[in-house]
């Protein structure tokens, strides 16, 4: 980590020939080109985004998993897992075949005749999203599984009795003691979201970049490794000031007791 | 305050029967025991009155409502768990508070309501404490404030007191029916411990697998228990396979092989008739045994041999063989306990026997 700054003060003269040096061009660069800041702000929003839909599609399947009386639970686990198995690359790819101008979609919908054309679906914003919810999705299930699996089951039908609906008898009891692992969780899905580039890169278009593609596009591309340094050191401290954020609200243990 | 009525209420869950065609009434201010081994559909009982499992046939009354369709949160009773269920995330204050909140009382009152209650379970002063900071005993007092802070028609409990250690079990066994006496709310308890329910109880209704097996005082059901379940599950009861040779108004004859042939006028004796095998139970603790012959007071001897001696400290448990029979008798130690393979002679008044049915 320290040569990755070290390196960022280095001076990048022609395609991958670097000046052993200490000075700041690569950091204002960083600073003052709005390429940048927008960059960062478009990586903030897709992961809040991103969080916020895998926090709401997340909490329904695992309150799901963790309430049923099936007697096979570890089955819809493992159905969780399952997943896993495939590399996250062909998972994303996968979608190009299902959203795709030759897709299972577009296949279906021609063939029923509703549209002549196939609709043009990939390589938005949209399939990005889809793309991060579908990889990170478990992440979020787990977390908030392991937070409701240990909640006490007569809680809910204590504060029913005191005169709670049901809604109300969830938000004042299984909703707040929840919240550790629906936190932790959204801590995960947002740091992974904010460091990827791999799905942007498949399922998205040309303006449908985040932080981490500048610097893919910086070391593989241009090959200017010290600025390729500068922006992974930048985006090591941005998250690394979320988590600290995080861990002043929440406590980091919950992290630990979701892993363990 | 309100009685509480079951008519023919029945509870399967798939093929099995939790509780058969149930017809209990839980008079208006008394308290109440469903006393029973586990599964014997008594804790599916407590869940149906309190609506968190719904009868598959029969109804529930409270007052004088059909309950059958009213949600659980309109019901207004207390329900106090075998393991507190208080709200981990809230203080004791927030905790005794929470069935008022949805009550829509003031806070004024509120505050005042929640400080009676702890002076009630004589917990004052916890209120801004969290659940886990309480010991077992002081959770199992607030989990009582919460549940009549409401001030609920009935008050339902079930096994709260499994959870504490013995001492605190038997302090708390006290306290809380000097706690129902004082607020004088129709109580519905539910235990499998035998001692609780004599020691606790204005009536007790015994069950089994089901169905309930015999409903009277305390006293009742120990002393003149209807069935050879009820004769076992509270205290130790000897069984005695007899024959009814005589019958008469004021009770039977029975020939046994211990006792020979003795009186017995307690019991189910309805249409006994002479020929009729019968069973016989006597409480261990009734039967006495001594070095030299029983005088007149027994109304039936035998004789035996001590098989082996249970030492209990207070009391001691022997069982004396006779013939093919063996009996199990607790005795209060008095100057020097029999000893092994000691022949002794074994008495048991007439009202300590009675009649059951098989």
């Amino acid at each position: 980590m320290s040569f990755i700054l070290v390196y960022s003060f280095y001076e990048n003269v022609d395609l991958a020939v670097d000046v052993a040096a200490f000075q700041f061009s690569n950091w204002r660069e960083l600073f003052t080109d709005d390429y940048y800041h927008y960059a960062i702000w478009k990586t903030l929003r897709m992961s809040i985004i991103v969080t916020a839909l895998a926090a709401v599609l997340g909490y329904i399947p695992a309150y799901f998993i963790a309430m049923t009386r099936f007697r096979h639970k570890w089955l819809l686990l493992l159905l969780l897992i399952l997943p896993f198995w495939v590399s996250f690359i062909i998972r994303t790819l996968s979608w190009i075949h299902i959203l795709g101008n030759q897709g299972a979609i577009n296949g279906v919908l021609q063939w029923l005749g509703i549209v002549e054309e196939p609709v043009a679906m990939m390589f938005t914003e949209l399939t990005v999203i889809i793309g991060f919810l579908h990889v990170f999705l478990p992440y979020m299930i787990l977390n908030i599984y392991v937070s409701l699996e240990g909640i006490d089951r007569n809680l809910e039908p204590a504060a029913r009795t005191l005169g709670c609906t049901p809604w109300q008898a969830f938000r004042e009891v299984t909703l707040p003691l929840s919240i550790p692992g629906l936190g932790a969780g959204c801590l995960l899905v947002f740091v992974l979201t904010a460091g990827s580039y791999v799905t942007p890169l498949i399922l998205g278009g040309p303006d449908d970049f985040l932080f981490g593609n500048l610097i893919y596009d910086a070391i593989i591309s241009e090959l200017n490794w010290p600025m390729g340094a500068t922006l992974s050191f930048a985006l090591l401290l941005l998250l690394g000031l979320v988590v600290v954020a995080y861990s002043r609200m929440m406590g980091l243990n919950q992290l630990y007791k979701a892993f363990s | 305050m309100a009685r509480v009525e079951l008519r023919g209420v029945t509870k399967a869950f798939g093929l099995v029967r939790a509780v058969q065609k149930a017809d209990i009434t839980f008079e208006e201010g008394s308290f109440t025991t469903l006393l029973g081994p586990s599964g014997c559909g008594k804790t599916t009982i407590l869940r149906m009155i309190s609506g968190l499992e719904s009868p598959t046939s029969g109804d529930i009354l409270i007052g004088d409502q059909r309950v059958n369709e009213i949600p659980i949160h309109k019901r207004n009773l207390g329900l106090v768990f075998q393991n507190y269920a208080l709200f981990p995330h809230k203080t004791i204050a927030e905790n005794i508070a929470f069935g008022l909140k949805y009550r829509s009382v003031e806070k004024s009152e509120m505050q005042e309501r929640v400080k009676n209650a702890l002076e009630v379970v004589r917990l004052p002063g916890v209120e801004d404490r969290y659940p886990a900071q309480l010991s077992g005993g002081q959770q199992q007092r607030i989990a009582l404030a919460r549940a009549i802070v409401i001030e609920p028609s009935v008050l339902l409990l079930d096994e709260p007191l499994s959870a504490l250690d013995a001492n605190l079990r038997e302090e708390m066994r006290v306290e809380l029916t000097a706690i129902q006496h004082r607020i004088g709310v129709t109580t519905i308890f539910v235990t499998h411990d035998q001692s609780e329910a004599l020691a606790m109880s204005d009536r007790i209704i015994v069950m089994s697998a089901g169905n309930v097996e015999q409903v009277g005082t305390p006293r009742e059901v120990y002393n003149a228990p209807r069935s050879e379940f009820v004769a076992n599950f509270l205290g130790a009861a000897n069984i005695l396979q007899g024959e009814v040779v005589d019958s008469g108004p004021d009770g039977v004859a029975v020939d046994n092989e211990v006792f020979g042939t003795f009186p017995v006028s307690n019991g189910d004796l309805d249409g006994l008739r002479p020929g009729d095998p019968v069973r016989v139970v006597m409480r261990a603790e009734k039967v006495k045994l001594s070095r030299a012959p029983h005088g007149d007071g027994m109304a039936a001897a035998g004789q035996g041999s001590v098989e082996a001696v249970d030492y209990q400290g207070q009391v001691v448990r022997y069982f004396i063989r006779s013939g093919e029979c063996q009996l199990q008798v607790i005795d209060m130690i008095e100057d020097r306990p029999f000893a092994v393979d000691e022949q002794v002679f074994v008495g048991v008044r007439g009202v300590d026997c009675s009649i059951v049915r098989s």
